[in-house]
């Protein structure tokens, strides 16, 4: 009826205006706090020396695109996956294949390595997120103890088991994120509030708590409570989607690597942006980020076929890598961070040291 | 209509949100970032990418030539 329209209307008016007034209100508080720059405090700290960073191990054996990768705890077993539609489990030691299965489905966008080592995750094009069990019989095929978790309604981006093999966080194209439980397949926890398609995840350090970030096409970097399923922070300074998000090994801030060709720090409790990693010369997008041991080196994958290595602190670049062949699509330091591993769109993955 | 309640529902749960992340408590970036160093510093010495560890130490710089399989 026409006076519930006008009603309507009025408290959507109202609404609009509350939600504009709270985003002023939300600079306003982050802006006093802004009392200095990450690189300016870090100008006491010493510059980083010359680093000699190598290709030590070369992985072949994907027959196209390496779209992503896993360390397992054991610091040398990798799992990867690839638009061929095949998860490969490597000793990245011996560059040995261990196991191989292939998937119904091409582009395996997503993939993890279970924390026990004894099972790995994947999924992409199906909308399903799968864990397969790894055993080492040779009489038993490993699609055959296949297990669907978890299901979306548009492609899995990325995928990781929480601290246990018991539950599995995954990210959608169909734009939110959710919690699954692996023996049962049920739905724990889903969150709402991406604009688009969530294209990344990270979880916190153990120590910290029950949280994890999410990166997506509508530029936003979303902090979510894991048992609330509540978005707790929000930060939207990227200009274009976001491919990668890495918590600082503290757990107080998080890195994302961006299509606008940066990537950026976030501090969680200055609630802000607090470093931007860019240069006028690097104009290809960042795909995938990854901190080294001690949070003072960003290592960062682009679609240039690069890997630039950052000081986290001080905010330039320390070093260029080369050699990959195509674009760089995934990058993950090991457990022990004495090495980092990159797949790319040339069908291989380099271990480096 | 339905579509103007969705928009309210919609606006509503923004505006929730947006309380949210208004209310929480903040520091400083000159403290933050002075968090972010000292745990750097604390953590650089077992950092191996970061000091660089001897062949001897890291399984990926061996000594021996790479073996092409």
């Amino acid at each position: 009826m026409a006076s519930d329209g006008l009603h309507e209307s009025e408290t959507l008016a109202a609404l609009r205006s509350e939600a504009e007034s709270l985003k002023g209100k939300l600079e306003e508080e982050r802006a006093k706090l802004h009392d200095v720059e990450l690189r300016q405090v870090a100008e006491r700290v010493e510059a980083l020396g010359q680093f000699v960073m190598k290709t030590r191990r070369t992985l072949k054996g994907h027959g196209n695109k390496v779209l992503c990768m896993d360390w397992c705890r054991d610091k040398r077993r990798i799992v990867s996956s690839s638009q061929d539609g095949k998860v490969i489990v490597w000793d990245s030691f011996t560059t040995n294949k261990e196991h191989a299965v292939t998937m119904p489905c091409t582009w395996v966008m997503a993939c993890a390595y279970a924390p026990s080592g004894c099972a790995i995750a994947c999924g992409g094009l199906d909308n399903k997120c799968s864990v397969y069990p790894l055993t080492f019989d040779k009489n038993e095929n490993m699609a055959a103890k296949k297990k669907s978790v978890a299901m979306h309604t548009n492609y899995l981006s990325a995928c990781s088991f929480t601290n246990s093999d018991m539950q599995i966080l995954t990210a959608s194209g169909d734009g939110t994120c959710a919690l699954w439980d692996v023996e049962s397949g049920q739905l724990l926890q889903s969150f709402h509030g991406h604009g688009a398609d969530v294209l990344c995840l990270d979880l916190a350090p153990s120590e910290t708590g029950n949280t994890f970030v999410s990166g997506g096409c509508d530029k936003k970097a979303m902090v979510w409570d894991m048992r609330s399923g509540q978005c707790v922070q929000a930060f939207e300074t990227h200009e274009s989607d976001i491919n990668s998000v890495r918590y600082y090994p503290s757990g107080d801030a998080f890195a994302s690597g961006s299509d606008d060709a940066t990537c950026r720090l976030y501090d969680l409790r200055a609630d802000r942006e607090v470093a931007i990693y860019s240069k006028e010369s690097i104009i290809f997008g960042a795909s995938s980020v990854d901190f080294s041991l001690s949070g003072r080196l960003l290592f960062a994958g682009y679609n240039d076929y690069t890997i630039n290595v950052w000081d986290v602190l001080k905010g330039v670049r320390v070093s260029i890598l080369f050699g990959h062949e195509n674009r760089v699509s995934t990058l993950r330091v090991s457990p022990d961070g004495t090495a980092f591993c990159s797949g790319s769109w040339d069908h291989t993955l380099r271990v480096w040291a | 209509t339905m579509s103007t309640t969705n928009n309210v529902a919609q606006a509503r749960k923004l505006v929730e949100q947006l309380r949210i992340e208004a209310g929480i408590e903040r520091i400083k970036v000159s403290k933050a970032s002075s968090e972010l160093m000292s745990y750097c510093e604390q953590h650089a010495r077992s950092d191996p990418l970061l000091v660089g560890v001897p062949a001897s130490e890291n399984p990926f710089k061996d000594k021996k030539p790479c073996i092409i399989l």
